[in-house]
């Protein structure tokens, strides 16, 4: 799944060194926009629903928090 | 009779001073504490800038200390020119270029910013401007001889030929526009203003002058609520937000997110969005949602001072339907026009040009595009007066309504900013390894598409070059190399070829 979210994420925004950030979201790194498209690509990949309660700064701001997040809605 | 933006806030300092005027994530600040302020800004800016009506640029963020610092530009006689600190530094040396502010107003934040721009003027950090002692009398004397078409702003926008437009808008104008909202929205002092609108944005001017004019409160919601909308709807509750004047993107993401699905805003009662065409299936989203909330669609260029039209929605929209930009506001004339003629015939598709006291006053620094679109009214020859060209394309339908068609040139609306796409293949283009480039716009997929011709595909380095000249959203998401692009009889890259192949 990691490579999965890896190429979603490269496709997203090629200019972001995904693996080094630490604060994706915090650091102002990815924007409303980003989250949106982030979260539809999520959501169509993983078939999964992301929901207003999971929309929370800290499960976008490193790739592994967004992995995390991935897996506990595939279960 | 009003003639400075500056009675609004005397008038609402005398019947409202301990009020809180403007707020943010992390401080606020009453009606007498801005005049306060912005009195000491004043007055050290006037040890500076010996002259009146020239620019001083604020390289802030989005928090009250901005709306401080244009309110004491604005009473030295001066107009404030907001710069986002997020830009790309080689296109804040752009604005700068043509603009050759007098003065930076900035935060320690961007210290190093502004330091890696060249700028040889009169830089002051905030805290020291907002120490100054206040010389009240020097103010008035300002004023003395101020008139109401001086000007208040300037907004840099995209511009065609590679270099952002700085458009200047006038006291007069900006009166003409908030008293209009005041009147027809029923602003009151009850009024909470919820800012979305960066300051750089005009819509912006929208919020900060109502709120002084109707003495209601302006709380600036933090950029980061918007990519999760479950703050936002808390932020929106917690400071009990009535009035919104968002972009449409903003409450395109509401709908995206489905984010109305668990708590609800719960004092929101006017809605109002412009900046782009509004989906009627996002409108119908917060109609379902919050259906005793009033919504207005407001349409207009930053060049006629925010808004020319507006349509208060008084019906059902199937989701498929097209919104109506609606009626002129008073004071403000809409002329179609076709070439030099006049478009009378409902239904048929003209230009969409603005007469009025809402023009702005041109581009700074730029007689040629001010000429170009500012210009003398066809359909009169007898005496000198301006319309302004919009470059939208519309029509008035047999309802009275007017409807936005499309642009006629290659401006496009992406994700709420407007952008020339012709600047962003000048920057590309003038990269060293691109030998041409040309940009078309997806608009079902909302991505701006390159076609590059170079030795070898280079996606990465025009990411890592193109980011340090163009802002963000102005960069595009799909790449499509060719070692020779498709070109026309006469010599041109072939755009109708690459669209049917491609889009």
């Amino acid at each position: 799944m990691r490579e999965q979210l890896m190429e979603i994420l490269k496709e997203l925004r090629p200019d972001v060194d995904f693996e080094k950030e630490k604060a994706l979201v915090s650091d102002g790194i990815l924007d409303s926009f980003d989250i949106v498209s982030l979260v539809g690509e999520l959501n169509a990949q993983f078939s999964i629903a992301i929901g207003v309660d999971e929309l929370e700064p800290e499960n976008f701001d490193t790739v592994d928090a967004i992995q995390a997040l991935v897996s506990r809605l595939e279960d | 009779m009003l003639t400075n933006i500056l009675d609004y806030l005397k008038h609402s300092t005398e019947k409202y001073g301990d009020k809180t005027a403007f707020s943010d994530s992390a401080d606020s600040v009453t009606y007498r504490g801005l005049d306060v302020l912005s009195d000491s800004i004043a007055s050290f800016l006037m040890t500076e800038i010996p002259g009146k009506n020239e620019p001083a640029a604020v390289l802030i963020d989005r928090n009250i200390q901005s709306v401080v610092s244009f309110m004491g530009i604005v009473k030295s006689g001066n107009f404030y020119v907001p710069v986002d600190s997020q830009l790309p530094p080689k296109r804040i040396s752009l604005i700068f270029e043509t603009l050759k502010p007098k003065a930076v107003i900035f935060s320690e934040k961007n210290r190093r910013l502004l330091e890696s721009l060249d700028y040889e003027g009169t830089a002051v950090l905030y805290e020291d401007a907002a120490g100054f002692p206040p010389a009240r009398e020097a103010i008035a004397a300002r004023r003395r001889g101020a008139i109401d078409t001086d000007p208040l702003y300037a907004i840099f926008t995209s511009g065609s030929t590679g270099v952002p437009k700085g458009v200047v808008v006038s006291h007069r104008s900006v009166i003409d526009l908030i008293e209009n909202f005041a009147q027809i929205f029923d602003f009151q002092e009850d009024c909470v203003f919820g800012n979305q609108a960066p300051f750089d944005f005009d819509v912006s001017v929208k919020d900060i002058y109502s709120t002084l004019k109707c003495g209601g409160r302006m709380h600036i919601i933090p950029k980061l609520f918007f990519s999760f909308p479950g703050k936002l709807i808390t932020c929106i509750n917690e400071q009990k937000i009535n009035t919104i004047i968002w972009a449409v993107s903003a409450l395109r993401i509401i709908e995206n997110f489905q984010a109305f699905e668990k708590e609800r805003p719960r004092t929101l009662r006017t809605i109002m969005f412009s900046g782009e065409t509004m989906p009627c299936k996002v409108l119908n989203y917060w109609q379902q949602k919050l259906p005793d909330a009033h919504y207005v669609n407001l349409y207009g260029p930053t060049e006629i001072t925010c808004n020319c039209t507006y349509y208060k929605v008084d019906r059902h929209f199937l989701d498929t339907d097209v919104l109506p930009i609606g009626i002129p506001f008073p004071n403000t004339d809409i002329l179609l026009l076709d070439k030099n003629h006049l478009v009378t015939d409902p239904d048929v598709t003209g230009e969409i040009c603005v007469r009025g006291t809402s023009l702005a006053l041109g581009y700074y620094q730029n007689p040629g595009k001010t000429a170009e679109v500012f210009c003398q009214n066809p359909c009169n020859n007898n005496y000198p007066e301006r319309i302004y060209r919009t470059g939208d394309l519309g029509r008035r339908g047999t309802d009275g309504l007017y409807y936005f068609l499309s642009r006629k040139d290659d401006q496009i609306k992406h994700m709420g900013h407007r952008i020339e796409l012709g600047e962003v293949e000048a920057v590309i283009s003038a990269l060293p390894f691109i030998h041409a480039a040309c940009c078309l716009y997806h608009e079902e997929k909302e991505t701006i598409v390159l076609f590059y011709q170079s030795a070898e595909p280079c996606q990465r380095e025009l990411m890592k070059e193109g980011g340090k000249i163009l802002p963000k959203y102005m960069l595009p998401s799909r790449f499509v190399h060719f070692h020779s692009l498709p070109m026309t009889k006469n010599g041109k890259i072939d755009r109708t070829a690459l669209k049917e192949d491609y889009l």
